[in-house]
């Protein structure tokens, strides 16, 4: 059904001439944009430059009125919703930590397994030491072990934060979608988030979008700068952020 | 299900809760047919019959709550499935009458005879038969909620514009049962019954029985719902209603999450609708009136919504107080009471009763933990602390 005849690239994830207008405002225009597979790209630009937007038409969440939106060369994503696209292996933490408040930590973490998400599969399911195992290990990367009773909703903002990217870890993702993850977060914090973020990356391509400069810098990947809904400029870090454009819409001189 | 997933993780209000329910579902019967009429221990059997509705009223709340406290899809239109229950059994009772009604018609039932029905409406047919109108209670309200919630939830229509879809499909319900020519019996609804399952509705020993189901159903419905919420299942039901989207991007299919468990509550507003009928004598249109279904809420609202416990004792403690100033020179002002009952529960208790004294238990906990750990480090003792 959404299969298309064939591969046509070798990116993980690919978007081609993409417009998405919300009554009359062009929010993403004519955005081209490729991922390779193994790759991290950080992704910066002003308030309102579609970065946002870009996550949910990947995602989902939001349908392109035109363009291509391809994941693995194969799979039209513009035609799948939210939980098709989470089950194809795409994951993502959005820009606000969003976890379930009321919920422990482990069962955050439970709920987010790649597992079966059927209803009679969560009706009656039971542990195994599979899974356990699974939640054991995303607990120690992300520092929460002995939280792990807690309510997420008593975590400090930087902890949801990160028990968001151990619910992506839980989930498994091919792609990993991350929506300024170190928003509010200690110099500390943000250090540990790159080394945390680098680590993943060994295994798992990764999008991040960040306006926290040190910290992209720290990232040292290559950087996009969206501007108006399209790409302003594409490169190295020193390049990007030298580029005279760049510096007139976002970086400020 | 196997009584393993029935049994799991009963914790101590959940026992005290059935414990109590089976009490009073086999003591109030022995003591209303056993004891000698006027004894001080005696439960009359007016009485019997009052608390076999409130029985009735907390399987319904615990319908809502199943849906409202764990999913946070507020139906304000769920006294329709209540009352399409109550059809399908006042629909079998009605067959039961057979000639021994006013015209003496074997088959139609009376009003079907004063409409001048030539024959026997075909979704009439069947319900002369007890395990087709049990059937029908499930049924009925379960394909009518698949039905809605299909089209609904697939739609993504949530909060509150759900709600007044739910309060818009009870009216339309109601003013549909109103006529006449729907084959209800309009305006009177379904009354003069005689027999149930061949004893007579009237007889103390069936009231007796009916209570006496009517406590055993709601222990069923409860170890049900807390089978759902204990689950895996319901931790996703608890992941929608705090943060839908995020589940949605976890790769859950929120609608069919939803339309399982609004299905289900269906289902079991139904029973408590069926259960209702034989016990109050009668069903009309008035049960489908949007109000009721507001009512419910508030009983759930009051008990705590997010704990059966509380949704099952709001239903009681709310209808008794129903009961209590409706009966007395308070009467007209009830409406009034119960509005103000509402909001006073919403700016005071906004957890309910039951939410409340958990909330108040769990505080007093902490602290006694917080002394004792203190204590311990002054006197030296204490491990170090683990760095969190």
């Amino acid at each position: 059904m959404s299969v298309m005849e064939g591969r046509t690239t070798s990116a993980l994830l690919y978007l081609d001439g993409v417009h998405v207008s919300f009554d009359g405002f062009h929010a993403i225009n004519n955005l081209s944009l490729t991922l390779e597979p193994g790759e991290m790209r950080a992704i910066i630009g002003p308030n309102g430059a579609g970065k946002t937007t870009m996550m949910d038409i990947i995602t989902g969440k939001t349908k392109p009125d035109e363009g291509t939106v391809l994941f693995d060369g194969m799979t039209d994503l513009t035609r799948l919703d939210e939980t098709r696209i989470a089950e194809l292996g795409i994951g993502r933490k959005f820009q606000k930590p969003t976890v379930f408040e009321s919920q422990t930590i482990e069962d955050n973490l439970l709920l987010a397994l790649n597992v079966d998400h059927s209803v009679r599969g969560t009706l009656f399911w039971r542990g195994n030491g599979a899974e356990a195992e699974r939640i054991d290990r995303v607990l120690e990367t992300i520092r929460l072990t002995n939280a792990r009773n807690r309510l997420a909703g008593s975590l400090s903002h930087g902890q949801k934060q990160w028990l968001e990217i151990g619910m992506l870890l839980a989930q498994d993702p091919k792609l990993l979608l991350v929506d300024e993850p170190v928003a509010g977060m200690t110099d500390v914090e943000t250090h540990q988030t790159a080394e945390l973020l680098k680590e993943i990356n060994k295994e798992k391509t990764v999008m991040v979008v960040e306006h926290d400069m040190t910290f992209v810098r720290e990232l040292g990947v290559k950087v996009t700068c969206l501007h108006e809904g399209t790409v302003l400029a594409e490169g190295t870090i020193d390049q990007v952020s030298s580029n005279e454009r760049v510096i007139e819409v976002y970086l400020g001189r | 299900m196997t009584p393993h997933v029935l049994t799991r993780s009963l914790d101590r209000s959940a026992t005290i809760f059935i414990l109590i329910v089976a009490g009073l579902g086999v003591l109030i019967p022995l003591s209303n047919l056993l004891l000698p009429a006027g004894s001080a221990l005696q439960v009359p059997t007016y009485l019997v019959a009052l608390f076999g509705k409130y029985a009735c009223y907390a399987i319904l709340a615990l319908s809502i709550d199943l849906i409202w406290g764990y999913c946070g899809i507020l139906s304000l239109g769920h006294g329709a499935f209540f009352a399409l229950g109550g059809y399908a059994m006042g629909m079998y009772l009605m067959r039961q009458i057979g000639s021994r009604g006013v015209y003496g018609n074997p088959i139609l039932p009376d009003f079907m005879v004063f409409l001048n029905y030539p024959k026997l409406p075909w979704y009439w047919h069947g319900f002369d038969m007890f395990w087709f109108a049990a059937l029908m209670v499930l049924l009925v309200p379960g394909l009518l909620a698949f039905c809605f919630g299909w089209l609904a939830f697939r739609s993504r229509v949530t909060g509150v514009y759900l709600s007044i879809i739910t309060q818009a499909m009870t009216y339309a319900l109601l003013l549909a049962f109103f006529r006449n020519d729907f084959g209800f019996g309009g305006n009177n609804g379904l009354t003069d019954f005689k027999d149930i399952l061949g004893f007579n509705v009237q007889a103390d020993g069936t009231r007796a029985a009916l209570f006496a189901l009517s406590c055993l159903a709601l222990i069923l419905t409860f170890l049900i719902c807390r089978a759902v919420v204990t689950s895996k299942l319901g931790k996703v039901l608890i992941a929608i209603r705090d943060a839908e989207s995020r589940t949605r991007f976890l790769g859950y299919r929120v609608e069919s999450y939803k339309l399982f468990v609004f299905t289900l509550s269906a289902c079991m507003a139904g029973v408590a609708g069926a259960l209702y009928v034989p016990q109050v004598g009668i069903i009309n249109p008035s049960e489908f009136a949007p109000g009721n279904s507001i009512e419910a809420v508030i009983w759930v609202a009051v008990g705590g919504r997010g704990t059966l416990v509380g949704a099952a004792l709001g239903a009681v403690v709310v209808n008794y107080a129903k009961t209590f100033f409706t009966s007395g020179p308070l009467a007209p002002y009830w409406l009034f009471m119960l509005g103000a009952l509402f909001i006073l529960v919403t700016l005071l208790l906004p957890k309910g009763i039951i939410g409340t004294f958990n909330a108040w238990r769990e505080s007093r906990k902490a602290t006694e933990a917080a002394n004792a750990e203190s204590a311990a480090l002054e006197d030296g003792v204490g491990e170090p602390k683990p760095a969190e």
